[in-house]
């Protein structure tokens, strides 16, 4: 409130108009919200780009964290002052694609420009996340990861567990989980970061179980969360008694769990494939990773798991009318999405970062250059998004709920009750259901005027 | 006694005001008008779509189960880092106010807290706290102490009591010693001789001497625990585990800039302006009424 007041203050004593003459490059505003070191190696596709031709120079800024970028793009838009591109985490989708003319469609700005960018080489996972359900792009992939199992061989072997096949299902998990705690000679044996990403999304995708309604929110602003189900409720109360014998320990919301990995504390981790790096750097041991258990039994299961990570969204300058962006600054936008869409340059970025390659013809570079023979492992992700043959399911597209970011919080809050002893799993879902769908329904009406 | 200023007309005693009155209205009046007007409205993310509501925001708070939890979270935490740091700071203004060789340094030292940020104070106590990087939190678990604040909300609210309530000491301590050293050693020579022992002594003469100055840093104490811990929150539990550390204060910031729900946040906002205002009047009456000599 009062920061957004003092944003229009000086964004109107800040703001000159732009003198676009002939050898002035015409600006692209691009915020990020990546840390170094990937901020830097993101800012490096910006200069490249820029060295590549003279008519645009996309500027990139670092805004902080996802949330904060994607709050601070959103004030900026309501001070007439958004930036072209903004980088917004997965979970702020629905949000985005709510807002109306705060934002320039992709497919949009494509056909308007006559730029082409071929989305049908693009994983379909990554694809379905930000196109709408007649599959018109909404906004750029740009860094996808998925949530993958990260594992300590040594402990295995400690514990007298084969090093090198990590249980393909949830059965084969508990079986292990005993003797990695009498034998694995770690704090404890499992842990999880990214507790609703990695537990309950990712969980119903790869199970072919809906998250909500609407298919997961694609069809409309109607959508209901259905998490509360018998096999949701199953896995979670797994967790919860494996908390309780100490199997398994939460970490904290987030990524705060992940240090209890490469510090040698857990023996199994569950987190984004892009940890990638920082393992290599850290962990003093042999350590190995592995696709999502998934529980025997389930039909359908086990499918393609979905993205995380973030995409880039075109903004409309604010909300005075016409959106106040020039048809030269869509095109440098464009052109520019189409030079971070090509193949080299994608796999470029997938080996330095440890993200997906979001095309299947960079994922073929990156073979080609003997990246996954040099970096045994790095394919699991990409495989585990194209697994059951790469169709996507109403179940498995991804996700799309406005509020998500409110909606996740609210799941880590109910869970942390259960962890507690307060509440049970199924108890714990209930809840988070009810305020959950609180959430949809207040971004229902807020979005439906 | 007052002394009186008399200026000859009435344009030179405004103009001295203006400065002072601009500042309170850009600061202080245009955005808490701001607030009171948002706190009516219901809006989308981006601005586009903005419905009035009238009470409508105030109405959802006080049915809503999460926001009276914040508040029964906010008289616990408040109560009890005022209650911590004035206990403390007591304790230690008690002490240095003895003839104790070193007397200069263990003062200074003891003010030193004052001076950092609430978000690095944190910082320091996570570093002490953490089950698994922690000093202390290590020592807990290896004496068989379940000790994880990320799961535990009794431990979590212990800790950010102790973090924001060791901020405060210091400020504490100083108006507590300068209390002390106003107090006549006459009067506690006269109670020394009646056979008063030092204990009797601190309860019947040092502390009612002491209400005024106690009485100020209650309130003070108060406000900050209301309004100036969102540092500490924000960087130790993030309001968590659950909602077990979550104050009014957090929940303004969770619900306005992480869930991007302007109304609900403003009206928040309205009413802990209304408690701040509150307290204010409460200190300013009672301070020299019924606290005294």
């Amino acid at each position: 409130m009062h920061r957004r007041t003092l944003l229009t203050g000086a964004m109107s004593l800040g703001v000159a108009a732009p003198a676009i003459g002939q050898t002035q490059p015409i600006e692209i505003q691009f915020w990020h919200g990546l840390a170094q070191p990937l901020g830097g190696m993101l800012e490096k596709r910006a200069t490249d780009f820029n060295a590549t031709q003279t008519k645009y120079r996309v500027v990139p800024t670092f805004r902080g964290s996802y949330p904060e970028t994607m709050v601070a793009a959103i004030a900026a838009f309501r001070a007439n002052n958004a930036p072209h591109v903004v980088q917004m985490f997965e979970v702020g989708t629905g949000t985005m694609m709510g807002a109306g003319r705060a934002v320039k469609p992709v497919h949009e700005l494509l056909a308007e420009t006559g730029v082409q960018i071929d989305f049908n080489d693009y994983l379909p996972g990554v694809r379905g996340y930000y196109s709408l359900s007649d599959g018109r792009m909404m906004s750029m992939p740009f860094n996808s990861s998925t949530t993958i199992v990260w594992y300590n061989k040594d402990a295995f072997r400690r514990a007298g567990v084969d090093p090198d096949k990590f249980p393909e299902t949830w059965q084969g998990v508990a079986e292990i989980l005993p003797k990695l705690k009498a034998g694995g000679g770690t704090a404890v044996p499992m842990s999880t970061a990214w507790l609703t990403w990695a537990q309950i999304e990712n969980f119903s995708a790869i199970h072919d179980i809906p998250l909500a309604t609407l298919a997961n929110g694609f069809g409309g602003l109607g959508t209901e969360l259905r998490i509360n189900n018998p096999l949701v409720q199953r896995h979670m109360q797994a967790l919860v008694d494996w908390q309780k014998d100490g199997s398994f320990r939460y970490g904290g919301r987030n990524n705060a769990g992940e240090p209890a990995f490469p510090n040698g504390e857990a023996a199994i981790m569950f987190t984004s494939s892009g940890f990638r790096a920082r393992v290599q750097r850290e962990a003093r041991f042999d350590w190995g990773v592995a696709m999502l258990p998934y529980y025997q039994g389930t039909p359908n299961a086990p499918i393609n798991s979905i993205i995380g990570g973030a995409s880039l969204w075109v903004m409309n300058k604010g909300p005075a009318a016409g959106g106040g962006r020039s048809r030269d600054e869509f095109q440098g936008v464009a052109e520019f999405f189409k030079y971070l869409s090509n193949p080299e340059v994608d796999a470029q970025w997938h080996m330095d970062t440890g993200y997906v390659p979001v095309r299947r013809a960079s994922y073929a570079i990156a073979r080609e250059k003997g990246f996954y023979r040099d970096n045994p492992g790095a394919d699991v992700p990409i495989e585990q998004l194209l697994r059951g043959g790469g169709t996507l399911t109403d179940n498995s597209r991804g996700i799309r709920l406005g509020g998500f970011v409110e909606i996740r919080t609210i799941m880590e809050e109910e869970f942390e009750r259960a962890f507690q002893g307060q509440q049970n799993a199924q108890q714990a879902l209930a809840n988070a259901t009810t305020r959950g769908n609180q959430v949809l329904r207040n971004f229902e009406r807020a979005n439906r005027g | 006694m007052r002394k009186k200023v008399i200026f000859r007309g009435v344009a030179l005693p405004y103009l001295l005001l203006v400065p002072q009155l601009a500042v309170t209205i850009v600061f202080f009046f245009w955005p808490a008008g701001m607030a009171v007007w948002q706190s009516t409205l219901r809006q989308d993310a981006f601005g586009l779509r903005t419905e009035f509501v009238a009470f409508e925001n105030f109405l959802d708070l006080f049915g809503d189960a999460l926001y009276l939890n914040a508040a029964w979270n906010t008289v616990i935490f408040s109560s009890s880092v005022a209650a911590l740091a004035l206990g403390a700071a007591l304790f230690l203004a008690v002490q240095a106010d003895k003839h104790i060789r070193g007397a200069g340094l263990y003062k200074t030292l003891l003010i030193w807290p004052y001076a950092v940020a609430p978000a690095l104070a944190a910082v320091l106590w996570l570093f002490i706290f953490h089950p698994s990087i922690g000093l202390v939190g290590r020592a807990f678990g290896a004496i068989g102490i379940d000790w994880d604040y990320r799961v535990n909300g009794g431990q979590a609210m212990t800790m950010v009591v102790i973090a924001a309530a060791w901020k405060q000491v210091s400020y504490n301590f100083i108006f507590f010693l300068a209390g002390l050293q106003s107090i006549p050693t006459s009067v506690l020579e006269a109670a020394a001789i009646d056979g008063a022992r030092p204990f009797r002594r601190f309860w019947t003469v040092i502390f009612p001497l002491l209400s005024p100055t106690a009485f100020f840093l209650l309130v003070v104490n108060l406000v900050y625990a209301f309004f100036d811990t969102f540092g500490v929150i924000h960087a130790l539990t993030r309001g968590g585990p659950g909602n077990a550390t979550e104050t009014l204060i957090y929940k303004v910031y969770v619900d306005g800039v992480q869930n991007l729900n302007f109304g609900s946040s403003a009206a928040q906002s309205v009413i802990l302006m209304v408690i701040v205002i509150a307290l204010t009047a409460i200190q300013f009456r009672f301070i020299e009424r019924r606290v005294h000599y």
